[in-house]
């Protein structure tokens, strides 16, 4: 049994803003083990960012607040509550961040070489020029060619991919516990997506480094992950081993999603399943299941109640009332009529 | 879970069971009627995509306008001098021109509430009939340096390129010419008197406002809206005042407000060295130079012109601080 | 079954960008953004237009639709030269028939301008109907992108993205053009709400008789939207062909490189795919490699690769290659 690194539970982040209060993450509980790659999945304002900051603890305070009654526990601390003082030991320390632009995480006006000793400096009390070397080492471990040569240079001498090599590299030099990438491709082309992938896979096979991988594209995910959460409004609606939630999607929102993809190896031209409308606003969410107003076979319950998470077996759990054990349907049994249908 | 956010929580929602169980499946919470889960025909529900207020921009901006509580403060005083201004002289009982040289110089009484100068004219209605001309001065003046800065900036900002450099270029040469030589210049040839002053300033302090809005246009004009009019065959006169000068809006309301001072202080100094509006009209300048003669034996004479002026001056620029906040789209949310 | 018609066809287009001068004007740096570029649309289809960052697409769409002038070559639509009659007194009847649609929705609608008007706008400007009439059609052009035309009156901020992006498109349709161009039109929108937009196009392309040319960087979009594919690298085209053939046989070993680097929403196939890892990055357009501008990242790379330019041959019928391995 893999050593369990973090849990959270009940997380609830809200926004106070002149319109209301938003409820950005909405009693979100989750287990990170180590080595494991997270995969988080959800359309933007889902809460899959919020959550990351969340346990960074980098939510602006105000508007934002993480309410009490959250459970961060890492290390047997609780990161929720933890103060300031001790939090900014841990982060970029023991738990580090990659983002998805990686030029605006950067100094412009700083060397790469300097902006990473800087923080092995910080954390881990080497001399000047030890962390230089160190840096060095990173940089050959992401994959730099002349890390040498590179560590002198700024920012704007390296393009997209090298940037967010670097990113990863100063993430890394501490040796973090967990690793978190908020969409660590997003900006970037396809061919150099592949190559930070590749490497990403590679770190954490090496390593053994656990991951939050968070993102909206299902074939990054697919691709990297061990487990994947899905968020829908600032809930988790469905998680999942990687391959029972692509093989056997139980939520009709992750469902919908698999569907709305076109797949290069698809060999005809078949026409895309959509789901209809938008995501509710936060400020007002629907009764019952937030996904209701938009789901297909949504029952007559569902506009009424919220579901429970129900655990289809240890590591599936979703949270569907077509799960439930007084539905009359079986998810799986609706989306194949569905298709057929079609 | 605190007591105060369950209660939160029922009002949004009503959770089942939150738990995390593996009883969930085995044992249903005994509430829940087999009946509820009937299948319902599928129709798509939009209520919930939109449900904030529709705001429009200025919407917007004024509530964020209202919470500035110097702006807000600075707004009233003002409306307060205007209310003064139009409609002060029907209510005090002298003229401005009205002299009554047996009480000349009086000090602050209960027929003169600020006192008389040495033609024994009312000081109060004298500084509510300057009023009408300061602030029509910095009003106007403010409005033809708008007129002018925002076509010039614009039509440099939209052309780019070589245009863009020469009518630069001369901005950049005029701004080296202290701004008050222009002016005193300008008076000197026009000569003194109301319209006058109107246009000299007006014609002296567009630069600013050229620049702001050449650098507004010129970072709006990469927007793809305005490349889809130009595909759809919008003439640059339509591109300008439908599309790019709407957007530059907020920056240029905020220096207008801010030029307006600059406009009342340069019309007092004018008037203070003698080339303002003539006698027996009064702008707050020439009251105050007049003032300044007397100041040893009647500061008073001074002081309540200076203090119309300083008071003025200072909400004007609280009120654009707070436009600033309010309509500058890098503090929108 | 009628003959194909070409409605759209540029000939050797060619656009560069000079981005210093000296200071009498003669041009010092020189982005060759475009180069050489033949492409041809028939009637009622979609061509699609992949690559990666700095390859050039975007600028051939701008050049086509006539934002920008070429350097050199022209485009042609229905036979008639796009740049030359913009230059002259019909230019506003061309204009009509070739619309677009942007990749931002946020800043591709004026946040000061109501839906309504902004889709009213294109038919002021080509004096299209009467007020009353216009009022209408701002009504039809909604329902038919799927808005609720009470919204007319509302403004593009209170829309979310994929709202936002219907609106572009029925301010493209407004004036009944015959060719589309879309621009990365579903980049910056969410994954479920860019199958929606997908399907609209797809819809009105099957109403209307469009025509569209589909540029993405998403390779598996393009692939399920258009009947042609072309790959650009650096400026120029390195292979066309049929979309499903491409995707099943690519030959150009760049097309063959981005076609294995797409992330496929399956994990088992994920797991057992081989990917070609492409080395380093696309290099600057300012000073572009010798002969083939791919050699500098290819493997197969051979002699004649750095000497002499590959020309688009055709392989098989529509199907064409620039690279020296083929044919």
């Amino acid at each position: 049994m893999a050593e369990r690194i973090l849990t959270v539970e009940n997380l609830k982040v809200v926004f106070h803003t002149y319109a209301g209060m938003v409820r950005g993450v909405n009693d979100v509980s989750f287990t990170l083990d180590k080595g494991e790659v997270l995969g988080i999945v959800g359309e933007s304002g889902c809460g899959k960012s919020v959550t990351a900051s969340a346990i960074m603890r980098l939510i602006p305070t105000p508007p934002g607040e993480i309410l009490p009654g959250s459970k961060i526990l890492f290390e047997s601390q609780d990161l929720a509550t933890l103060e300031e003082q001790k939090m900014r030991q841990i982060r970029g320390n023991a738990i580090s961040m990659i983002f998805q632009d990686p030029m605006t995480a950067l100094n412009p006006v700083l060397t790469i070489g300097l902006q990473l000793s800087e923080s092995i400096i910080l954390h881990q009390k080497l001399s000047p020029r030890a962390a230089m070397e160190k840096a060095i080492e990173m940089l050959r471990l992401v994959g730099i060619p002349s890390p040498e040569v590179r560590v002198r240079q700024y920012p704007h001498q390296l393009s997209g991919g090298m940037r967010q090599r670097v990113m990863i590299a100063m993430a890394l030099s501490c040796n973090p516990k967990i690793l978190f990438a908020d969409e660590p491709t997003t900006a970037l082309d396809v061919t150099i997506q592949a190559q930070i992938i590749d490497l990403m896979k590679s770190l954490n096979e090496r390593l053994n480094t656990s991951i939050i991988l968070i993102s909206h594209d299902l074939g990054v995910v697919a691709g990297l992950s061990h487990r994947v959460q899905v968020m829908y409004a600032g809930r988790i609606v469905e998680t999942a081993k990687v391959h029972d939630l692509y093989g056997n999607p139980l939520h009709p929102y992750t469902w919908g999603l698999m569907q709305s993809i076109p797949k290069v190896t698809d060999g005809t031209h078949r026409q895309l399943q959509t789901i209809g409308g938008q995501p509710p606003d936060l400020l007002s969410p629907p009764p019952g299941c937030p996904f209701a107003p938009r789901c297909r076979f949504a029952l007559r319950i569902c506009k009424e109640e919220l579901p429970p998470l129900i655990e289809i077996n240890p590591d599936h759990q979703v949270r569907c009332w077509l799960s439930h054990e007084l539905s009359p349907v079986r998810a799986v049994d609706v989306f194949q009529k569905e298709v057929v249908n079609r | 879970m605190s007591s105060w956010i369950r209660g939160l929580n029922s009002t949004a929602e009503r959770t089942v069971d939150e738990t995390l169980s593996l009883n969930a499946n085995t044992n249903p919470n005994p509430n829940l009627n087999p009946s509820l889960f009937e299948r319902v025909d599928f129709v798509l529900d939009t209520s919930y995509d939109i449900s904030r207020p529709s705001t429009t921009f200025w919407q917007d901006a004024w509530r964020r306008l209202k919470k500035n509580k110097m702006a807000m403060v600075g707004l009233f005083i003002l409306t307060l001098i205007s209310l003064i201004a139009i409609f002060g002289p029907y209510l005090v009982k002298h003229t401005y021109s009205d002299q009554n040289l047996t009480l000349a110089n009086a000090s602050p009484s209960a027929e003169y509430w600020l006192g008389t100068d040495n033609l024994g004219r009312d000081l109060l209605i004298r500084i509510i009939y300057g009023a009408r001309i300061s602030l029509s001065i910095g009003v106007v003046a403010s409005l033809i340096n708008l007129l002018i800065g925002v076509i010039y900036g614009g039509i440099s900002g939209y052309c780019g390129g070589r245009v863009d450099s020469i009518m630069m270029r001369i901005v950049d040469v005029m701004y080296c010419i202290p701004m008050l030589l222009w002016v005193i210049m300008l008076m000197v040839v026009l000569g003194p008197g109301l319209i006058n002053i109107f246009i000299a300033i007006g014609l002296t302090d567009w630069l600013r406002m050229a620049r702001i809005v050449r650098g507004q246009i010129l970072s709006l004009k990469e927007q793809e809206y305005v490349m889809a009019a130009q595909l759809t065959g919008a003439n640059t006169w339509r591109i300008l005042s439908l599309h790019l000068i709407p957007n530059s809006m907020g920056p240029i309301i905020i220096t207008a407000t801010l030029a307006i001072p600059g406009a009342i202080f340069t019309e007092a100094f004018l008037s203070f060295i003698g080339l303002g509006v003539s006698a027996p009209m009064a702008s707050w300048g020439v009251l105050a130079s007049e003032g300044v003669a007397n100041l040893r034996s009647y500061p008073f004479q001074l002081f309540f012109p200076a203090a119309a002026i300083s008071i003025t001056m200072l909400c004007f620029n609280f009120l654009g601080d707070g436009l600033r906040d309010a309509l500058d789209p890098r503090m929108r949310k | 079954m009628s003959q194909p018609q070409t409605l759209l066809e540029t000939k050797n287009l060619t656009k560069h960008f000079v981005t210093k001068r000296s200071f009498l004007g003669e041009p010092l740096a020189t982005v060759r953004a475009v180069e050489g570029v033949n492409l041809t649309v028939e009637k009622g289809k979609t061509l699609g237009l992949v690559g990666e960052t700095g390859c050039g697409k975007t600028t051939v769409g701008r050049t086509i639709v006539g934002l920008y002038n070429p350097t050199g070559g022209e485009v042609l639509l229905n036979g008639e030269n796009v740049h030359a009659t913009l230059a002259g007194p019909s230019a506003m009847t061309i204009r009509r028939k070739m619309q677009m649609i942007f990749q931002d929705p946020y800043s591709s609608l004026n946040p000061r301008m109501t839906v309504g008007d902004i889709i009213r706008e294109p038919m002021e400007i080509h004096h299209l109907a009467s007020q009353a009439e216009m009022k209408e059609r701002v009504w039809d052009l909604l329902k038919q992108v799927g808005l609720n035309p009470e919204h007319a009156s509302r403004f593009p901020h209170e829309f979310s993205g994929g709202q936002r992006q219907r609106v572009g498109i029925a301010r493209a349709l407004a004036v009944n053009p015959e060719f589309i161009l879309c621009d990365e039109p579903i980049s910056a929108l969410d994954v479920s709400i860019q199958a929606q937009v997908v399907n609209l196009l797809e819809e009105l392309q099957a109403k209307l008789g469009l025509t569209y040319i589909f540029i993405a960087h998403d390779l598996s979009m393009v692939k399920h939207i258009s009947q042609r594919v072309a790959v650009m690298y650096l400026g120029s085209v390195a292979e066309i062909a049929p979309s499903l053939h491409l995707y099943d046989n690519p030959l150009h070993p760049y097309t063959q490189a981005l076609l294995s680097a797409i992330p496929i929403a399956d994990p088992k196939l994920e797991k057992s795919r081989k990917r070609i890892l492409l080395e380093g990055d696309i290099p600057s357009p300012l000073n572009p490699p010798s002969g083939c501008k791919f050699r500098t990242r290819c493997r197969k790379a051979f002699d004649r690769c750095a000497e002499e330019i590959p020309v688009l041959k055709e392989v098989e019928p529509g199907h064409q290659v620039a690279c020296h391995l083929v044919g």
